[in-house]
C-alpha cells in the first residue's frame, strides 16, 4: 500500500514536471535553444494568477486565463527583446543570455512581490478520489496534473502534425534557412513557439503552486531544472518524450526519496540524467543531432 | 594605434572603478543618515543592536523582534528607570542567511556605534557572528537563536531555550501528559536547529517509553514535496507527528496532509509560532498543532497583557508572536542589569561586555514574559519552565 501510495505522489509530481518539460522540449526543437527562464515565467504565472484569483478575488479558472493571456505576451516580449538579436550568434551565447533572463524576472518578481512567500490558494476544485477505503487517496491536484498533462501532450502533437502553422513550426526546425526560403515566416513562427511555451508554463505555475501552495520569487527555480533534466531524459525536442520523462524523473524522486534517502533524493534524480546521458546521449525518443550546447 | 587602445581600456577602467567607489560611498552615507534618528541620540544614549530576518521566509520572527524591541526600548526610556541614560536601537536585516548577509548586518551595527547586542534572531546567522562578537568584545543576548552552539563563548546569552531542552522538553510533555504513543518525526537535516531539537527529542522519548515508527527528513533543497513523508508517517500508523521545523515548511506539512486525508495531532516547537500570520495561509488547516513555546498572548497574567495591548496599539493590531514576547524581554533584562551595575554610555562596549556577562551569572534573576525566575548559568544558557499551547479557532491558547 505504501508502495502504491509513494507511486501516486511520484506520478503526481511528474506530471507538473511533464507539463514544464514541455515548454522546454518546445522551445528547444524548434528554435534549437535552451530557455533557461522558463522556471521563471512559470513563477510569473503563479503570481499573475494569485494576484487575480486571491488579491482580485476574481474565479481562478478565469484567472488561469489572464495568467496564460499575461504569460504569453511576456514570452513574446522575452524573445523580441533578448533572443532575436541573438538569432545568427552561438548557442552558448544565447544560453547565457536566458539565464540573464532567469535572474532578470527573478529579481523584478522579488522588487514587485517582496521576499515574503505567499500562500497560493489552490485553483484545482476536484473531488478527492479514494481507493481502498481511504488507505490511498488521489489529490485533486494529482488527478488534475495527470489529465491536464496528457491534454497538453496530445493537443500539441496535433497542433504540430495536422496545422499549418504547426507545419510551419516542423520546418523551422528542419531547416531554418531553407524554411524561408519555401515561404515560411521563420521569425513569426519563432514567436508563436514561445508564445505556446509560455502559455505553457501559466498552467505549469497553476498546476506546481496548487500542489505546492508556497509561491515565492525562487519557485520556479528548482522544479525548472528538474523539468530540463526531464526533458533531456525524454529526448530534448520530442513532445511525448517531455511527457515520459517528466513522470520517470517524478517516480524517480518521490521513490528515491522514500527508499533510499531523503538527502539523496536530488543527487539520485541527477544522477540517473547522467547514466541516461551516457547509454543513450539524445534521450530516450530524441533525435540524434549535431548541435551542442 | 595599440597605445591608444591601452589607453582607452585604462581610462575605462578608472571611470569604472571611480563610479564603483562613489556609489559605495553613496549607500553607506545613505545608511547612516537613515539610521541618524535613532542612533545619534546624544551622549547619554547607550546603543542596543539587533540583528534578524526582516525579509525572506523567517520575517515573521525579525520584525516581532524588531518591533518588540523598539517597543521595550521605547517603555524603558519613558520609565526613566535608568535615570539619564537613554537607550536606542539600531537594527538590520539579515535575511536569516547563515553567511556573509548576517556578518554584514553585525558590521553594519558596528559602525553605527552599537554598545550590546541583541540578536541575532535565527540559529543559523547567530552561528555566524558569535565568534566576531566574541572578538570585538560585545555583549550579546540572543532573543530565539536557540542552537546550544550558540552559546560556545561567553560573552552570549540566551533568552529562549536551547534546542536540546526543547527536544527534551517536547517529549517530556507527550509522554507525561498522555497525549500520543506512537510518534513520527519530519525534520530538516540540513537545519541545526531541526537536528538539534530532533536528536533530544529522540533521546529523551526512547527513555519516556514513547514510540518513534518513523524518523522521516528533508533537506532546504527539496522542502516542497512531502509527500512522501507525509505517506511514511501515515503507514507507519503515527498517531502524532512531530514538527521541530520552521513555520514555511509546517504550512506545506499541513496542508498536504489535508490533501492526504492524513489527520494525526502535530506537535511542534517555537519555530512553529508563527504559522497563523503567514499571508493567505488557511488556517482551519492548523487547528489543533500543540507547540512548546514559553508565550501565548492570551494568557491572563498583568505582564502579559499590558505587553499584548502596548504591542496591538503600537503596530496596527498584530498580536505579538514568542519572538516579540522574547525581544522584549531581552532589552529588559539588559536595562535591568545596566541599572543594577550602573553602566553609563561613555563606557567602551568591552567594559560594558565585561560588567554585564559578570552581572548576569552572578545571581541575577528575572521575570518576564516568557518566564519567570530567569536564571543564566556560565555556559550562556537560561533556566525556565516550558508552556504548551494549542491553535484552538485560529489563535493560540494556553494549555495546562
Amino acid at each position: 500500500m505504501g508502495f502504491l501510495d509513494n507511486l501516486i505522489n511520484g506520478i503526481s509530481l511528474g506530471s507538473i514536471y511533464a507539463v514544464i518539460a514541455l515548454g522546454y522540449t518546445l522551445v528547444y526543437g524548434i528554435a534549437k535553444m535552451l530557455n533557461f527562464a522558463h522556471g521563471d515565467v512559470i513563477m510569473v504565472g503563479g503570481y499573475l494568477i494569485f494576484t487575480c484569483a486571491t488579491t482580485w478575488g476574481l474565479n481562478p479558472y478565469l484567472s488561469l486565463v489572464i495568467a496564460m493571456a499575461g504569460c504569453t505576451v511576456l514570452g513574446i516580449l522575452i524573445e523580441k527583446i533578448a533572443y532575436k538579436p541573438l538569432r545568427q550568434a552561438t548557442s552558448l551565447s544565447v544560453l547565457i543570455t536566458a539565464i540573464g533572463v532567469s535572474y532578470f524576472l527573478q529579481n523584478i518578481a522579488l522588487l514587485i512581490f517582496g521576499a515574503n512567500p505567499v500562500t497560493f490558494t489552490s485553483i484545482v476544485n476536484l473531488p478527492k478520489i479514494s481507493l481502498f477505503d481511504g488507505q490511498i487517496i488521489i489529490k485533486s491536484e494529482t488527478t488534475a496534473a495527470i489529465v491536464v498533462s496528457v491534454l497538453i501532450v496530445v493537443g500539441l502533437s496535433l497542433f504540430v502534425g495536422k496545422t499549418k502553422s504547426g507545419r510551419a513550426m516542423l520546418a523551422v526546425s528542419e531547416d531554418k534557412d531553407a524554411a524561408q526560403l519555401m515561404g515560411v515566416n521563420v521569425n513569426r513562427t519563432i514567436s508563436l513557439t514561445f508564445a505556446i511555451g509560455s502559455g505553457l508554463a501559466a498552467v505549469a505555475g497553476g498546476l506546481l503552486c496548487s500542489a505546492y501552495p508556497v509561491l515565492s520569487n525562487t519557485t520556479g527555480a528548482m522544479p525548472g531544472i528538474k523539468a530540463f533534466v526531464a526533458a533531456v531524459f525524454g529526448g530534448i525536442g520530442s513532445i511525448p518524450g517531455a511527457m515520459i520523462g517528466g513522470i520517470l524523473i517524478g517516480v524517480i524522486e518521490i521513490l528515491g526519496r522514500a527508499y533510499i534517502s531523503p538527502q539523496l533524493a536530488d543527487a539520485i534524480v541527477f544522477a540517473v540524467l547522467i547514466i541516461v546521458l551516457m547509454v543513450k546521449p539524445t534521450g530516450i525518443l530524441g533525435k540524434k543531432i549535431s548541435e551542442k550546447v | 594605434m595599440k597605445m591608444l587602445k591601452k589607453l582607452l581600456t585604462l581610462s575605462l577602467a578608472a571611470a569604472m572603478a571611480g563610479t564603483c567607489l562613489a556609489s559605495c560611498g553613496n549607500t553607506s552615507e545613505g545608511g547612516s543618515s537613515d539610521n541618524a534618528g535613532s542612533s545619534a541620540g546624544g551622549e547619554n544614549t547607550i546603543v542596543i543592536g539587533g540583528s534578524g530576518p526582516l525579509t525572506g521566509s523567517a520575517a515573521q520572527y525579525g520584525v516581532g523582534v524588531k518591533n518588540a524591541v523598539e517597543l521595550a526600548v521605547k517603555d524603558v526610556n519613558d520609565s526613566g528607570m535608568l535615570g539619564d541614560t537613554k537607550l536606542s536601537v539600531i537594527f538590520e536585516d539579515d535575511e536569516a542567511d547563515a553567511a556573509d548577509k548576517a556578518v554584514n548586518a553585525y558590521n553594519t551595527l558596528k559602525d553605527k556605534g552599537m554598545d550590546i547586542m541583541v540578536g541575532t534572531v535565527t540559529t543559523g546567522s547567530c552561528l555566524a557572528v558569535v565568534d566576531y562578537t566574541k572578538q570585538d568584545s560585545y555583549f550579546q543576548l540572543t532573543p530565539s537563536a536557540s542552537a546550544q552552539d550558540v552559546i560556545r563563548n561567553d560573552n552570549c546569552f540566551q533568552v529562549c531555550f536551547t534546542d536540546p531542552n526543547q527536544g527534551r522538553a517536547s517529549a517530556d510533555y507527550i509522554a507525561d501528559n498522555g497525549v500520543a504513543k506512537k510518534i513520527a518525526v519530519i525534520y530538516d537535516s540540513s537545519d541545526a536547529y531541526s537536528s538539534g531539537i530532533f536528536n533530544t527529542f529522540k533521546e529523551e522519548a526512547s527513555a519516556k517509553g514513547l514510540e518513534i515508527v518513523t524518523e522521516q527528513s528533508f533537506t532546504k533543497d527539496s522542502k516542497t514535496d512531502f509527500s512522501a513523508q507525509i505517506s511514511a508517517a501515515k503507514n507507519a500508523g503515527a498517531e502524532l507527528v512531530f514538527l521541530p521545523i520552521y513555520y514555511q515548511e509546517a504550512s506545506l506539512i499541513l496542508s498536504q496532509s489535508a490533501s492526504a486525508d492524513y489527520k494525526p495531532i502535530f506537535f511542534g516547537c517555537d519555530g512553529l509560532d508563527g504559522i497563523l500570520s503567514v499571508e493567505n495561509f488557511d488556517t482551519s488547516l492548523a487547528e489543533g498543532v500543540m507547540l512548546l513555546t514559553p508565550f501565548a498572548a492570551d494568557a491572563a497574567d498583568e505582564a502579559t497583557q499590558k505587553f499584548v495591548t502596548a504591542y496591538k496599539e503600537a503596530y496596527g493590531g498584530e498580536i505579538p508572536n514568542q519572538f516579540a514576547a522574547d525581544a522584549y524581554d531581552c532589552v529588559q533584562i539588559i536595562a535591568s542589569l545596566i541599572k543594577q551595575e550602573g553602566i553609563t554610555a561613555d563606557m567602551s562596549h568591552e567594559d560594558m561586555c565585561a560588567k554585564l556577562t559578570a552581572a548576569i551569572t552572578g545571581g541575577f534573576s528575572y521575570d518576564g514574559l516568557t518566564g519567570t525566575g530567569m536564571t543564566w548559568s556560565a555556559d550562556g544558557a537560561v533556566s525556565k519552565n516550558p508552556k504548551a499551547v494549542v491553535i484552538k479557532d485560529g489563535s493560540y491558547s494556553a494549555l495546562q
